[in-house]
C-alpha cells in the first residue's frame, strides 16, 4: 500500500492512501469531535463539528470525510478551528432544548460528551428554536426537539434497513426529520427494529419505556410476575455498568433481577432450544414433504413485520413458530401456571429483550390466548439496567446466580441465538443430528459465524444436502429474498435477523457512541461474548437439554404436535405499504 | 349524481395519465422530479395518494419522495387557488419596490403569502425572479405577467379577476 | 434524414444569402429570404409585455396582404432592452421600436413595411436624439457593448436551426470532430483562459482536463441552467435566444473529456427557455448534429433536459448532481470533485450557461482572439442584467475591465428621477454592495473579490438613496434563510440568527452588540459551511457593513432608519402649517388613525398609525412627513 506523508499539528507522519484526516487523526491519538459521521453509514459532511485546518484551502475541511494527500499540512485545532467548533456547537445548542437532567441519553449522548470536550459554556446566539410533538408510538418514540439533524437515523432506516420511512423533510432552518406528511411512525412500515435508535448521537430517539408497568406489577402482591432475559441481553447490559465491550455478565444478570423482585427469573434461551425443535421440526417436514422451501425463521419481529410490509408473498416461506419469548410466555401462562397452580390471569410475563419490535410483537392480538397476551411487558436492555439503577442495585459487586427451574438451563445453541448466524447454527446441530441418527460430530459451524452481509452454508447430513443462508441487516435481507425469488439462490432454510449483526446490537442494546463504533465492530465484539457462554455450555444442542425433553414429555407430547401448534406457533398478515 | 360521474371519471383520466407518466419514466435514473413535475401538471397538486402512487411505481420509499416534495418549492401537498397570483420578489423586482405591491396584494385579497382563499380562487405566493426583472417589479397571475406595477394597480387588477 | 457534413455547409450557405440583408443595408434580397426582415422578440421580457400577440397580428396582416414572400416576421430571442419592450427590429432598414403596442401594429404595417417610412414616435433611444437608422449601433445601450456570448440573441430565429448554421453554427463542432483530438480542443479553451462565468471562475480548460484523463464506462457534460441569483436573467436570454450554441458547446464538451450524455438543468421558472431548447434539441437530432455518428464521425453526444423546481442551493453544482438524481438538492463535500466522481458517480463536467456559449466562437476564432478581450486575468467579456434603479435595465456584454460607472452611466443611462446613486450589488445573494467610491473599480473576477463583492453570475442591481441598506442586508439575508439546504449547522441555524439580528436591527430592538454578534457569527459561518451557499451567505452583510457601517449604527443607537425605508422606525407626523385641514388623509387612513377638524391641522395618532404611507400619498400639500 503506498503511503501518503501529511504532517499534523505539526507531526509528520505516513498513512495509506485513501485515508481521511479524521483516521489519519486517531492513528496519532488526537481526538477530533465529530457527531454527523458513522463509518460506512452516514458519510454525509454534514455536522461541521470535525472541522480542521488544511494549509492553503479556502474554507475549513470536515476531517470525517477529507481524504489525505501527499504533502498536506494539518491542524486539528488552531484558534481558528476551535473557534469554528465552538460557534458551529453553539449554534446547534441555541435550537436545542438545554434539559439534560432529565433526558434519556445524559451521561450517553454525543451532544452533550462534544460539549464537554469542547469546554462550551455560553450561547452567545439565540432566537427562534424548535418545537416540535413527540410522536410516541408502541416501540419508537421520536423527539424531534433534540434533533440536530445528523442524519444517522435516515441512513440507517433507508441505506442498511432498506426500509426508509424517515427522512429529512422541508428545509433550511424548517428541516426535520419525518415520517411521509408527518404521520405517526407507528402508522408507516416501520419495523420497530430501533437501529435509529442506537445510531442517533442523541436523545432524540428513544424506546418506549414501559418500566413503569413492570415497576407496578412487581409491587402488585396480586401478580406473579416472571420474567426472562433474551441471550443478547448478557452480551449488551455490562456495558451499561461500566465492563468492556463483549463481557458477559449472566450471572450477575439473574442475581439482579431477582433483587428487582420478579417472582421467577427464567431464561429465553430455553425458549430457543424450543424454537429449534419446533423449527427443525417444521423444516424437516417441509423438505421431507415437499413443503414450501426455503424456510425462514421467524424470531425476529423486525425481519417479520418487514415480509408482511414487502414482501406479502413471502408470508408462507415463514416458519410459523412464535419467536423464543413468545413461546415462552405462551408456555409459562399455560404449562407453567397449571404445574404451579397459578391462574394464568394472575402471571404477568416481563421479556427483558435487546429488542424494540418485541414490544411491537407483544401486543399482536394474535400472539395470546383468552384474552391474555403471552407476553405482557417487553422491556429493553437500556431499560432493565435503568430499573437496576433505579433500585439502587450495586450491579458490579452483585454475586453471580443461576437462574430458576424448571426453565434455568438453556443449551449453548439456546445462548447463540443472539448473534446473527446463531440460530442456523443451533437449528443445523439438531437437524443434523436428528438426520444422522443422533451421531452429529461436527458441533461449530464457524461458516454461519461472523458479519459478512450473506452466508451461505451446505450442510450434509444423512444423505441428505440441505443448503441454507443466513443474512442480517434488512437490506442484506432484501438482497436474499431478492436472489430466491428470482431463483438465483436456491435454498432450504434461511436465517434472517432484522439488525445488523442479529440481536447482540438490537435496536434496544445499550447505546455505544460513534467515537466507539467508528473504531470496532460492536457485531463481531458482543457475539464473542456469546459465543464464549457456548463454548463454556455443558450441553451445546437444544435437543439434548433437559428440560426440553422434559417439556415435551410433560406437555407437548413431540414437536410439532397439536398442542404444540395451539400455542407455540402463530400466522401473519399481509400489510401494505401506507394502507 | 351526474356530477360525481364527470369527477369520477376525471379522477380516472388523472389517474390514467399519472400511470403513463410512471411507465414512461419507471427504469430512468433520476425520474423522481421530472414525475412530480408532470403529476402536479395534472393535479395541481401532489396529495399523499398521488405521491404514494409515484413511490411505489419509481420504487422510491414514500418517506424520500416526501421529502423530496418538502424540499423544492414549487411542489405542493395543498390544492391551489383558481389564480395564483405571484409576486416576484427577486432582488431587481425587490429594490423597485416589490414589497408594496405584496403589501397590497395581501390587502386587496385578504390573504397571508401561501395562502389560499376560502372560494378556492386565489392563492397568493412569493416568489424568486421569473427572468423578467426589465420589468420589475412583476407579478403573475396564472399564465398573465404584469409588469412595471406601481402600489395602485393591483386592486384593478385583481378585481378583474374577481369578476372571471 | 440525417445531414452530411456537405449537406450542412449548403445550408449555411443558402441561409447565409437569406440573412443577408440583416447584415449588410445593401445587400440584394435573396429569392427565399425576402426582401424585408421583421424581428419582434419573444423574449420572457417582450412576451410579458405582449409581443406574442404582436407577433400574431403582423403576421396575419402580412398573410392577408399577401406579402409572405416578401415581408418574413421572425421571433427572436432577447435584445436585451427588455424594460423598453416588446422591440421590434426592421432590417434591411436597422430600425429598432421599443415599447411597442397592439395597437402600432397598423401603422408600422403601413407606414414602414409598406411604405418604407419609419415610425418616428416609436424608434428606440432617447427621444430627442431620434435616429431611425442603425440602431444597434447608434445607441449608446449598444455601443459600448461587446456581444460574443449574445453574439445572436435577437440576431435569429432561435426556432429556425439553420438560422443558427447561418451564424457558424455547428462550424466549431464539425472542425473539432473533423480536424481536432479532444485534448486540441481542450488545449484551445485551456489556453484562451476563460473562466467559468457561472460564479467561481474557475478556468473551464482546466475543469474540462480534470476530467477528460478520468476512466470511466460512462462521464457526462452537464449545464447549469439554474440561474438562481434573483434579477440575473443572462443564462436565460442565451437560452431563449441561441439554444444551438449551448447544444454545440455541449457537445464540444462531451468531445473533449470523452461524455457522450449531456443533461441541461434549467430552472423550471423559465418555460419559454425550456420549450425553446427542447425544439433546439429536436431539430439537433434531426439533423444528426445530436445522437448516434454525429456527423458521420462517429462521436455518440446525447442531451436531455432536466428541470429544477424551486430551489437556488441547486446551482450549486454538486447540489446540482444530486438534484439531477432525483433527491434532494443538498450538496455535497468536496472532494471528490464532480470531475472525478459526479452524475450517478461518473466524472462530470459542469459549466454554466454563459461560459458554454463562449466555447464555440473560441474554437473557431482561436484562443488568441479571445484573449485579446478583457483584462490579463480575466479574459473576455461578461455579460449583467442591469436592474433597479437604473434608466436602462436590461442585458448587456462588455468586455472585462469595463468600469462600474461605464456601465451604469453611459450604457445604463444613470439613476432615474435624478437620484443619487447608493451602490450596485454584484453576486447576488453571495455578493456585496459596492459603494460610490468604488464605480471606478474594473469589472474582473479579481477587483470585485478585493472590494469586498464578487462576479457572481451577473447580476447587477443599482440601489438609490431610497434604499436601506441594512433593510438590502436583510433582503438577502432572508433569501439565503428560505433557500439555505438545511444539511449543515452553520448555515441553516446561523444565517437565521444573521437574520434576527438584522430583523432586531431594523426594528430598533438591537442591543448594543449587534454588530459584534453579526460579524462573529459571519465568521464563523464563513468558514464552517458545507457549500458555497452558507460560505458566501455572509457576504452582504459583510459588505454593507464595511461601507455603510454608519446605517447600522443610526438603526441601532439612534433607532432611526435614515432611508425611511424600516418601518418600525419611522414615524408619519403632519407639519401644522402646511396642513391645511383638508381631511383627504384622514378619510384615507385605513386604521383611522388621523383626526382633527374641518380646516384645522390634523394630527396622526402614532400609536394607531400602521405606517402605510396612505396619507403621505393622499395630501396634496406636502402636509406629511416620515422620519
Ligand atoms: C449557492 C450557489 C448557487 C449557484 N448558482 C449558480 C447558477 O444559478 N448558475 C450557474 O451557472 N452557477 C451557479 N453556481 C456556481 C456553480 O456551482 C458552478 O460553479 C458553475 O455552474 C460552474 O460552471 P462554470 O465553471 O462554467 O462557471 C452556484 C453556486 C452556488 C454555491
Ligand atoms: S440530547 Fe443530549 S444534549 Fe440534548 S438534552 Fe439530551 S443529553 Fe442533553
Ligand atoms: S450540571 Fe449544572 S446545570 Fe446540570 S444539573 Fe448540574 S448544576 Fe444543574
Ligand atoms: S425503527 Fe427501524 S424501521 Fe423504524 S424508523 Fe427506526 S430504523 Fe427505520
Ligand atoms: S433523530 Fe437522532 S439520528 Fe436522526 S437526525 Fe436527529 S439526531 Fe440524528
Ligand atoms: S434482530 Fe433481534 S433485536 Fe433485532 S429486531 Fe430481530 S429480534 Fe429484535
Ligand atoms: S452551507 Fe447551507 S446550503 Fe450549503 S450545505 Fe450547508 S446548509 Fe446546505
Ligand atoms: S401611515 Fe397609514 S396608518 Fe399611518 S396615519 Fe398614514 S394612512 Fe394612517
Ligand atoms: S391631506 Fe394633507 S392637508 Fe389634507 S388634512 Fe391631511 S395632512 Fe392636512
Ligand atoms: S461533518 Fe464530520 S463528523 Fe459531521
Ligand atoms: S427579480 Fe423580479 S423578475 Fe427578476
Ligand atoms: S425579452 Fe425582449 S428585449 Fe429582453
Amino acid at each position: 500500500m503506498n503511503n501518503i506523508n501529511i504532517t499534523i499539528d505539526g507531526i509528520k507522519t505516513a498513512v495509506p492512501a485513501g485515508y481521511t484526516i479524521l483516521q489519519a487523526a486517531k492513528e496519532l491519538g488526537i481526538y477530533i469531535p465529530t457527531l454527523c459521521y458513522l463509518k460506512d453509514i452516514n458519510e454525509i459532511g454534514a455536522c461541521r463539528i470535525c472541522v480542521v485546518e488544511v494549509k492553503g484551502a479556502k474554507a475549513l475541511a470536515a476531517a470525517c470525510m477529507f481524504p489525505v494527500s501527499e504533502g498536506m499540512e494539518i491542524l486539528t485545532h488552531s484558534p481558528k478551528v476551535m473557534a469554528a467548533r465552538r460557534a458551529t456547537l453553539e449554534l446547534i445548542l441555541s435550537n436545542h432544548p438545554a434539559n439534560c437532567q432529565i433526558c434519556d441519553r445524559s451521561t450517553n449522548c454525543e451532544l452533550q460528551a462534544v460539549t464537554k470536550k469542547l469546554g462550551v459554556r455560553e450561547i452567545r446566539f439565540e432566537g427562534e428554536s424548535i418545537h416540535a410533538d413527540i410522536d410516541e408510538g408502541i416501540s419508537i418514540v421520536r423527539d424531534n426537539n433534540k434533533c440536530i439533524l445528523c442524519r444517522r437515523c435516515i441512513a440507517v432506516c433507508k441505506n442498511i434497513q432498506t426500509v426508509g420511512v424517515i427522512d429529512a423533510v422541508n428545509r433550511g432552518f424548517n428541516t426535520t426529520i419525518a415520517s411521509p406528511f408527518e404521520m405517526p411512525l407507528g402508522e408507516t412500515p416501520c419495523v420497530n427494529c430501533g437501529q435509529c435508535i442506537v445510531a442517533c448521537p442523541t436523545g432524540a430517539l428513544r424506546e418506549r419505556s414501559h418500566t413503569d408497568d413492570v415497576w407496578a406489577a412487581i409491587a402488585d402482591p396480586d401478580k406473579y410476575v416472571v420474567v426472562q432475559p433474551a441471550p443478547a441481553v448478557r452480551a449488551g447490559l455490562g456495558e451499561e455498568f461500566g465492563y468492556p465491550i463483549g463481557t458477559p455478565v449472566t450471572g450477575k444478570m439473574a442475581t439482579a433481577l431477582k433483587r428487582l423482585g420478579f417472582d421467577r427469573v427464567f431464561d429465553t434461551d430455553t425458549a430457543a432450544d424450543l424454537t429449534i425443535m419446533e423449527e427443525g421440526t417444521e423444516l424437516l417436514n417441509r423438505i421431507q414433504n415437499g413443503g414450501t422451501l426455503p424456510l425462514i425463521t421467524s424470531c425476529s419481529p423486525g425481519w417479520i413485520k418487514f415480509c408482511e410490509h414487502n414482501y406479502p408473498e413471502m408470508l408462507v416461506n415463514l416458519s410459523s413458530c412464535k419467536s423464543p419469548h413468545e413461546m415462552f410466555g405462551a408456555v409459562i401462562k399455560s404449562y407453567f401456571a397449571e404445574k404451579e397452580g397459578i391462574d394464568p390471569a394472575k402471571i404477568v410475563t416481563v421479556s427483558v429483550m435487546p429488542c424494540t419490535a418485541k414490544k411491537f410483537e407483544a401486543q399482536r392480538p394474535e400472539l395470546g390466548k383468552d384474552g391474555h397476551a403471552d407476553v405482557d411487558y417487553v422491556i429493553t436492555t437500556r431499560e432493565f439496567a435503568q430499573m437496576v439503577k433505579d433500585a439502587g442495585i450495586d450491579f458490579r459487586s452483585l454475586e453471580d446466580s443461576d437462574f430458576d427451574n424448571p426453565f434455568g438451563n438453556a443449551s449453548g445453541a439456546g445462548v447463540i441465538f443472539g448473534a446473527t448466524g446463531g440460530v442456523m447454527e443451533a437449528a443445523l446441530r439438531t437437524v443434523a443430528d436428528i438426520l444422522n441418527g443422533n451421531s452429529g460430530t461436527d458441533i461449530d459451524f464457524e461458516a454461519v459465524r461472523g458479519v459478512d452481509d450473506i452466508k451461505i452454508v451446505e450442510v450434509e447430513a444423512g444423505g441428505m444436502k440441505i443448503r441454507a443462508a443466513v443474512a442480517h441487516g434488512l437490506g442484506n435481507a432484501r438482497k436474499l429474498i431478492e436472489k430466491v425469488k428470482s431463483g438465483e439462490e436456491e435454498l432450504h432454510f434461511i436465517e434472517i435477523m432484522a439488525c445488523p449483526g442479529g440481536c447482540v446490537t438490537g435496536g434496544g442494546q445499550p447505546v455505544q457512541p460513534a467515537s466507539v463504533t467508528n473504531w470496532i465492530d460492536l457485531r463481531a465484539e458482543r457475539a464473542k461474548a456469546i459465543y464464549s457462554e457456548d463454548k463454556n455450555a455443558p450441553i451445546r444442542k437444544s435437543h439434548e437439554n433437559p428440560a426440553i425433553t422434559n417439556l415435551y414429555k410433560d406437555y407437548f407430547d413431540e414437536p410439532g404436535s397439536h398442542k404444540a401448534h395451539d400455542l407455540l406457533h402463530t400466522h401473519y398478515v399481509a400489510r401494505g405499504k401506507y394502507q | 349524481m351526474a356530477k360525481d360521474c364527470t369527477t369520477c371519471v376525471e379522477t380516472q383520466e388523472k389517474q390514467e395519465k399519472l400511470h403513463k407518466v410512471i411507465a414512461e419514466h419507471k427504469g430512468t435514473r433520476g425520474a423522481l422530479i421530472p414525475v412530480l413535475h408532470e403529476a402536479q401538471e395534472i393535479y395541481g397538486y401532489l396529495p399523499m395518494e398521488v405521491q404514494l402512487e409515484i413511490a411505489n411505481g419509481l420504487d422510491v420509499p414514500l418517506a424520500e419522495v416526501y421529502g423530496v416534495v418538502s424540499f423544492y418549492t414549487r411542489f405542493s401537498i395543498n390544492p391551489k387557488g383558481k389564480y395564483l397570483v405571484n409576486v416576484c420578489m427577486g432582488t431587481a423586482c425587490y429594490v423597485k419596490g416589490a414589497g408594496l405591491i405584496l403589501e397590497k396584494l395581501k390587502e386587496a385579497l385578504d390573504l397571508d403569502v401561501d395562502e389560499c382563499s376560502e372560494d378556492g380562487k386565489f392563492s397568493l405566493e412569493a416568489c424568486r425572479c421569473i427572468g423578467a426583472c426589465g420589468l420589475a417589479p412583476v407579478m403573475t397571475i396564472n399564465e398573465d405577467v404584469y409588469g412595471r406595477l406601481v402600489p395602485e394597480d393591483v386592486v384593478g387588477i385583481i378585481e378583474k379577476y374577481k369578476n372571471l | 434524414m440525417y445531414k452530411t457534413i456537405a449537406d450542412i455547409h449548403a445550408i449555411r450557405e443558402a441561409k447565409k444569402a437569406d440573412l443577408m440583408i440583416r447584415v449588410d443595408e445593401n445587400a440584394a434580397p435573396s429569392a427565399e429570404g425576402g426582401r424585408m426582415h421583421v424581428l419582434v422578440c419573444a423574449g420572457t421580457g417582450c412576451v410579458s409585455s405582449s409581443s406574442v400577440k404582436i407577433i400574431e397580428k403582423l403576421t396575419d396582416m402580412v398573410h392577408k396582404n399577401k406579402l409572405e414572400d416578401e415581408v418574413k416576421i421572425v421571433k427572436t430571442g432577447c435584445f436585451g432592452l427588455c424594460a423598453e419592450g416588446p422591440i421590434m427590429m426592421i432590417y434591411p432598414d436597422h430600425v429598432m421600436y421599443t415599447r411597442v403596442e397592439i395597437s402600432d401594429v397598423d401603422e408600422i404595417f403601413n407606414t414602414h413595411i409598406i411604405g418604407g417610412q419609419a415610425v418616428k414616435r416609436l424608434l428606440a433611444g432617447d427621444s430627442e436624439k431620434k435616429d431611425a437608422h442603425n440602431a444597434l449601433g447608434s445607441l449608446e445601450f449598444f455601443s459600448k457593448q461587446l456581444r460574443i456570448a449574445l453574439r445572436n440573441c435577437g440576431g435569429i430565429n432561435p426556432e429556425c436551426i439553420d438560422e443558427y448554421i447561418a451564424k457558424d453554427g455547428y462550424l466549431a463542432l464539425e472542425k473539432a470532430l473533423t480536424e481536432m483530438t479532444p485534448a486540441g480542443v481542450i488545449d484551445v479553451v485551456k489556453a484562451s483562459e476563460i473562466r467559468g462565468r457561472g460564479g467561481a471562475g474557475f478556468p473551464t480548460g482546466l475543469k474540462w482536463s480534470f476530467a477528460a484523463p478520468q476512466v470511466s464506462d460512462q462521464k457526462y457534460v452537464a449545464c447549469n441552467a439554474d440561474e438562481g441569483d434573483p434579477g440575473a436573467f443572462m443564462d436565460r436570454s442565451v437560452l431563449e435566444g441561441d439554444p444551438h450554441s449551448i447544444i454545440e458547446a455541449m457537445a464540444l464538451a462531451g468531445y473533449a473529456i470523452g461524455a457522450n450524455q449531456g443533461y441541461v438543468y434549467v430552472r423550471a421558472e423559465y418555460p419559454i427557455a425550456v420549450q425553446r431548447l427542447g425544439i433546439a434539441i429536436e431539430q439537433a437530432k434531426e439533423y444528426g448534429l445530436l445522437g448516434k455518428n454525429i456527423l458521420g464521425t462517429g462521436f455518440d453526444f446525447d442531451l436531455d433536459i432536466r428541470l429544477g423546481a424551486g430551489a437556488f442551493v441547486c446551482g450549486e453544482e454538486t447540489a446540482l448532481i444530486t438534484s439531477v438524481e432525483g433527491r434532494r438538492g443538498e450538496p455535497k463535500p468536496r472532494p471528490p470533485f464532480p470531475a472525478v466522481k459526479g452524475l450517478f458517480g461518473k466524472p462530470t463536467v459542469l459549466n454554466n450557461v454563459e461560459t458554454l456559449a463562449n466555447i464555440p466562437v473560441i474554437l473557431l476564432k482561436g484562443a488568441d482572439w479571445f484573449k485579446s478581450m478583457g483584462t490579463e486575468k480575466s479574459r473576455g467579456t461578461k455579460v449583467f442584467a442591469v436592474g433597479g434603479k437604473i434608466n436602462n435595465v436590461g442585458l448587456v456584454e462588455i468586455p472585462m475591465g469595463t468600469t462600474l460607472r461605464e456601465i451604469i452611466y453611459d450604457i445604463g443611462g444613470g439613476i432615474p428621477g435624478g437620484k443619487a446613486f447608493k451602490a450596485a450589488q454584484t453576486g447576488g445573494p453571495s455578493g456585496g454592495c459596492i459603494p460610490a467610491s468604488h464605480l471606478d473599480t474594473p469589472i474582473d473576477y479579481d477587483s470585485l473579490m478585493a472590494i469586498g463583492s464578487m462576479m457572481g453570475s451577473g447580476g447587477l442591481i443599482v440601489m438609490d438613496e431610497e434604499n436601506c441598506m441594512v433593510d438590502i442586508a436583510k433582503f438577502f439575508l432572508e433569501f439565503t434563510v428560505d433557500e439555505s439546504c438545511g444539511k449543515c449547522p452553520p448555515c441553516r441555524i446561523g444565517t437565521k440568527r444573521m437574520l434576527e439580528l438584522l430583523e432586531r436591527i431594523t426594528q430598533g430592538k438591537a442591543s448594543p452588540t449587534a454588530i459584534e454578534d453579526l460579524e462573529e457569527l459571519a465568521k464563523s459561518i464563513k468558514a464552517s459551511s458545507l457549500c458555497a451557499l452558507g460560505q458566501t451567505a455572509p457576504n452582504p452583510v459583510l459588505s454593507t457593513l464595511k461601507y455603510f457601517r454608519d446605517e447600522y449604527v443610526a438603526h441601532i443607537d439612534e433607532k432611526r432608519c435614515p432611508a425611511g425605508v424600516c418601518k418600525d422606525l419611522l414615524e408619519f407626523s403632519i407639519l401644522e402649517d402646511k396642513c391645511i385641514g383638508c381631511s383627504a388623509c384622514a378619510r384615507k387612513c385605513p386604521v383611522n388613525a388621523i383626526s382633527g377638524e374641518i380646516k384645522s391641522p390634523y394630527t396622526i395618532d402614532t400609536a394607531a398609525c400602521i405606517k402605510c404611507g396612505v396619507c403621505m400619498d393622499t395630501c396634496k400639500f406636502g402636509a406629511i412627513i416620515k422620519k
